[in-house]
Parts: C-alpha cells; sequence; structure tokens
C-alpha cells in the first residue's frame, strides 16, 4: 500500500487517473483458435507491471496484439488515452511504445552498430541518435566491444542485450519485454533485471512478460497471472509472490 | 584476339542480365517470391524508350528517363494489385499469379503494339573503338552497357549497406515482424524494392534492345528467364551473387554461341546452371536456408 502512494507522488503520475496504456476486453484469435478471452488490464506511468502465466497462456498474443502485430476481434486497447487497434505497427512505435520480441529477434546479419540504428528507426536526428547509442553502450558496455561484430554470432546473453538497446533506441515511453530471462544462465538473469530496473529508473513503464514469475514480482510493482487466454488474478507484486496460489502454480511450492 | 572480342561481349550480355537479375534478387530477398513477370517490365520499358525515341523524336536519355518513370510506377502497382493482397497466401499462389502478371504484360503490349516486330533505334550512336589495327573492336554500347552495370552495382551497393533505408530493406529482408517493432514500414519497404528493381529494368531494356534491336511484345521474357537463372547461379537473394553469376552466364553464352552452336547455346547455358545447383545447392554465393521457394 505505501508503496503504490510513492508511486502516486511520482511526477510522471501527476495525471494517474487515466493510465499510459489500458487494454479493455480484447479477443483474439488466430483462425479458428481463440488464443485471448477478453482480457483487460492497464499499465500506469511510470509502473512496472508483469505478465505471468505458464507456456501458451497468451502473453506474447497479448503483446503482439498491442504493438498491433495482431488485431482483436473485438475490444479496444488505448495508449495515452487513444485507441491504437486500427494503428499500424509502425506508427505505433512512433506513438512511445516498444516491444523486445521474444527471442530476441535481432538482425543476426547486420552488426551489433547497424541492430542499434535499426532501433532509432523513427528518430531522424544523426546527432541524437549517435548520443543514444552512446547511451545504450553505458549501458551494455559489452555491446560498445563488439559494435562491428555480425550480431547472429552474439552469445544468447549479449543477443539479449542488443535486443533490449535496440528497443531503447526508439525513446519508448512504454517498454515491453516479452522473456527476457528466457535461456539465460541465472547470473545473466540477474543481471538484466537490474539493467530493467535501470531503465525503469530513467523514466521509463514497463510491461514485462515473464516466466520467471519469481524475478519478475520481486520488481513489479503490480502483476497479472493469465491461464489459456484469460486473467485468473492480479494483485502488487508483493501480495503475488505471498500468495499460496501463485507459490503452487508458479513459484514451485 | 577473337577469344578477347568473345570475352567483351559476354560482359557486357552478363551486364545486361545482372541489371535485371537485381530486380529479381533484390524482391525475392525482400518479398521471398519469384517475380516472373519482371522479364516482361524489362519490355514494357523498351517500348516506352522506342516510342519515346523514335515516333516522338525525343532525345535518347528523355526516353529512357520516361521508360524508368513508367516501368517504375508499373511495378508498384503491380505489387499493389496482384502482390500485396497474398502476403500471407502459399508461395505457390504467389508463383502462379507472377506467371498471370506476366502473361497479362504480354497480351497488353500485343494488344497495344502487335506482334511486328519493331526497330529499336539504339540510344547510342553506333560505332566502336578499334584497338590493335582494328582486330579487337568494342562498340560504344557495349562500354556504355559495361559502364551502366558497373555504376548501377556500386549505387545500389551503397545504397543497401549505407542508407537509412537500404539498412530497412535489409532488416525487411531479415524479419518483416521485428522489422515493423522498429518503427519500419514493411509495406513501404517492398513497395520501394518493386520500385528500384522495375526502374532498373526499363534501364535494362534499353540496354538490351540496343544491343539486339528486334523488339516484340516476347523480348523480355527470355533474358527474364536468364537473369533469373544466373542470380540463382550466383546464390538468389545475394546482390554479389547476382553480379557475378550473371557475368559468368553472359560469358558462357557468349562462348557457347561462338564456338560451339548459336542454337545450342541456351542448352549449354541451363547445362552449367543444372551443374552449379548440383555442386552447390545454395548458388555461388547464397547462403543454405530452409526457405521454400
Ligand atoms: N501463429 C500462431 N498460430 C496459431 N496459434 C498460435 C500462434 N501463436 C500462438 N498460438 C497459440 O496461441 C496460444 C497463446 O500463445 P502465446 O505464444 O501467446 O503464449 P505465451 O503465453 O507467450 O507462451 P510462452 O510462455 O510459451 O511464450 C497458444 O495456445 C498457442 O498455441
Ligand atoms: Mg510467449
Amino acid at each position: 500500500m505505501s508503496e503504490q502512494n510513492k508511486k502516486e507522488a511520482l511526477p510522471q503520475n501527476k495525471n494517474g487517473a487515466s493510465p499510459l496504456l489500458k487494454v479493455d476486453n480484447i479477443n483474439v484469435y488466430y483462425g479458428s483458435i481463440h488464443a485471448i478471452k477478453g482480457i483487460s488490464f492497464e499499465v500506469k506511468s511510470g509502473e512496472i507491471v508483469t505478465l505471468i502465466g505458464a507456456n501458451g497462456a497468451g502473453k506474447s498474443t497479448t503483446l503482439n496484439t498491442i504493438s498491433g502485430l495482431l488485431h482483436p476481434t473485438t475490444g479496444d486497447i488505448n495508449f495515452l488515452e487513444h485507441s491504437i487497434v486500427k494503428i499500424q505497427p509502425h506508427k505505433i512505435v512512433e506513438q512511445g511504445i516498444a516491444q523486445v520480441p521474444e527471442g530476441r529477434r535481432i538482425f543476426a546479419q547486420m552488426t551489433v552498430r547497424e541492430n542499434l540504428e535499426m532501433g532509432a528507426y523513427i528518430q531522424s536526428d544523426g546527432n541524437e541518435i549517435k548520443n543514444d547509442i552512446e547511451k545504450v553502450y553505458e549501458l551494455f558496455p559489452r555491446l560498445k566491444e563488439r559494435r562491428k561484430q555480425i550480431a547472429g554470432t552474439l552469445s544468447g546473453g549479449e543477443q539479449q542485450m542488443l535486443a533490449m538497446g535496440r528497443a531503447l533506441m526508439s525513446r519508448p515511453k512504454l517498454l515491453m519485454l516479452d522473456e527476457p530471462s528466457m535461456g539465460l544462465a541465472p547470473i545473466l538473469v540477474e543481471q538484466i533485471f537490474k539493467i530493467i530496473a535501470d531503465v525503469h529508473k530513467t523514466g521509463a513503464t514497463i510491461l514485462l512478460v515473464e516466466q520467471n514469475a519469481q524475478m519478475a514480482l520481486s520488481i513489479a510493482d503490480r502483476g497479472y497471472v493469465m491461464e489459456t487466454g484469460k486473467i485468473i488474478t492480479t494483485g502488487t507484486g508483493k501480495d503475488l509472490l505471498s500468495s499460496d496460489e501463485i507459490k503452487k502454480a508458479y513459484l514451485g511450492g | 584476339m577473337t577469344f578477347l572480342n568473345f570475352f567483351i561481349n559476354g560482359i557486357s550480355l552478363g551486364s545486361i542480365y545482372a541489371i535485371i537479375a537485381l530486380g529479381y534478387t533484390m524482391v525475392y530477398g525482400i518479398a521471398k517470391m519469384l517475380n516472373f513477370a519482371h522479364g516482361d517490365v524489362i519490355m514494357i520499358g523498351a517500348y516506352v524508350c522506342f516510342y519515346a525515341i523514335s515516333r516522338y523524336k525525343l532525345p535518347a536519355f528523355v526516353g529512357v528517363i520516361g521508360a524508368v518513370l513508367i516501368c517504375t510506377i508499373l511495378g508498384i502497382i503491380v505489387e499493389r494489385l496482384a502482390y500485396k493482397p497474398l502476403r500471407q497466401a502459399p508461395s505457390l499462389a504467389v508463383l502462379i499469379t507472377a506467371i498471370g502478371v506476366s502473361y497479362l504484360l504480354q497480351n497488353s503490349a500485343l494488344l497495344m503494339w502487335s506482334s511486328n516486330p519493331k526497330f529499336f533505334k539504339p540510344i547510342i550512336a553506333r560505332g566502336a573503338f578499334k584497338f590493335f589495327d582494328g582486330q579487337l573492336s568494342i562498340s560504344h554500347i557495349t562500354i556504355l552497357t559495361i559502364a551502366t552495370c558497373v555504376l548501377i552495382m556500386i549505387a545500389l551497393s551503397v545504397f543497401i549497406n549505407r542508407s537509412r533505408l537500404g539498412k530497412a530493406m535489409r532488416a525487411c529482408s531479415e524479419d518483416k515482424g521485428a522489422a515493423q517493432l522498429m518503427g519500419i514500414n514493411v509495406n513501404a519497404t517492398i513497395s520501394l524494392t518493386f520500385a528500384i528493381g522495375s526502374g532498373l529494368a526499363a534501364i535494362a531494356g534499353a540496354l538490351l534492345c540496343s544491343a539486339y534491336p528486334t523488339l516484340t511484345p516476347t523480348t523480355g521474357s527470355l533474358p527474364g528467364i536468364k537473369a533469373f537463372t544466373a542470380a540463382v547461379f550466383g546464390g538468389i537473394g545475394s546482390i554479389p551473387g547476382a553480379f557475378l553469376g550473371c557475368l559468368m552466364l553472359g560469358v558462357i553464352e557468349i562462348f557457347a554461341k561462338s564456338y560451339i552452336s548459336s542454337q545450342l547455346s541456351d542448352a549449354v547455358v541451363f547445362a552449367v546452371l543444372i551443374i552449379v545447383l548440383l555442386v552447390k545447392p545454395a548458388g555461388l554465393l547464397g547462403r543454405m536456408t530452409q526457405e521454400k521457394v
């Protein structure tokens, strides 16, 4: 509760009445497969919100629908109080939503630096792009060492850093991350989560999809638990971490 | 000396193929489809050029620019109307559509311009530079063709490797979904690719008909197929591969014509292609992928 109040006091949250992102009862199909069955949730400015759930729950589908790669058959998604369901994906990036997709999906045949430049595709000022690249290098010194390397030859952890750096290059208001810890050694997972927290401190709002519920809930303000296309529980990170139901289902007892 | 003559003619023919193959290979790289109508865009370009120069007496360069503009627009329209609705369709459906578009263009040309061959006036004055007491003779059009090809190759490489739009094209060719998440307009990028490929096809048409002046509605098909073959030969999707493949194909074709038989030259060309693909299935410079054609 006190955590919540502290957030309310942050400047980004002045207009806390209307959330940054509001997903309103959306349904998404893949052909005849009903993947998302009427979910609603919201992300307020300055928050870290996590979506957790087992394989196939519909987490990636949700993020891809917000990004405009998929379209809901019914329901609405509002970003900064404007509906974005009919907007093309590249325009959604311009509005301030970036996604680090599942499996990184870096451009394997391009160099590290070129990948970052692609992340800045919507920016036009060359000097600012250069500054932003330097900022990403500060956040991920490893990328600076590898800047001329072909991205496909990076290690899994480095590729994740690149995918995150690339998404940051568009200066998103909302950064969505889809399983950033996937396939990484525990020490790297911690590093990635620390970076997420750092990015959050710079003012970005974060929507985090994770299988690693423990880690995700521990840094999140609030969480939503998904199961087969529906949201079954929601609460603050702390509450969900200590909930018996969640412990049993997702935290291994 | 005759050998050198043949070789230079081969390089010149290969240069025309290379300009055509760029259209095939760029479109394949980005839209993952074989645009079989590409050869017919060459023919349309050549007709536009022919009418501008011979009928309306415009200067040759105006004719070429006009042809480039019209083919660029034609390429964009074809993509929008015929291929874009099939973006999610199976590749076989797209292939059949492309063949349909090819026939549509040929038959439209037949209707508009009849099947009577037109005699194409070269875009540069006939004549040749002579070397070694006239033993080696290089025609103006040969020099223009090779120079144009080299220029286009350099310009396109710089564009694709250095420019923002060129990099966006590479990003789209790797992963369209991820490219969209970067804010890249994938549809516009695909249109741009078709536009560039078709504009180059018009240039190829003007050069081709300047060297081989008989113009009919089917003029573009065989060079189109050969350029496509050469692009596969070099590794489809790879621009340097297409360039190399086309030059080799041009040289092989001219040698086969001159030393073996002009009837058999195409058979020899395709035999070489089959052998290369047996040895290197991905082509000379191609990357092995699981991509379905
Ligand atoms: N392209 C697709 N075509 C058909 N069905 C799909 C497609 N992508 C996902 N699905 C189905 O939609 C459902 C939700 O998938 P989604 O990828 O959103 O799950 P997820 O929560 O991200 O799972 P994971 O944790 O394994 O990534 C699953 O049942 C999946 O089989
Ligand atoms: Mg997923």
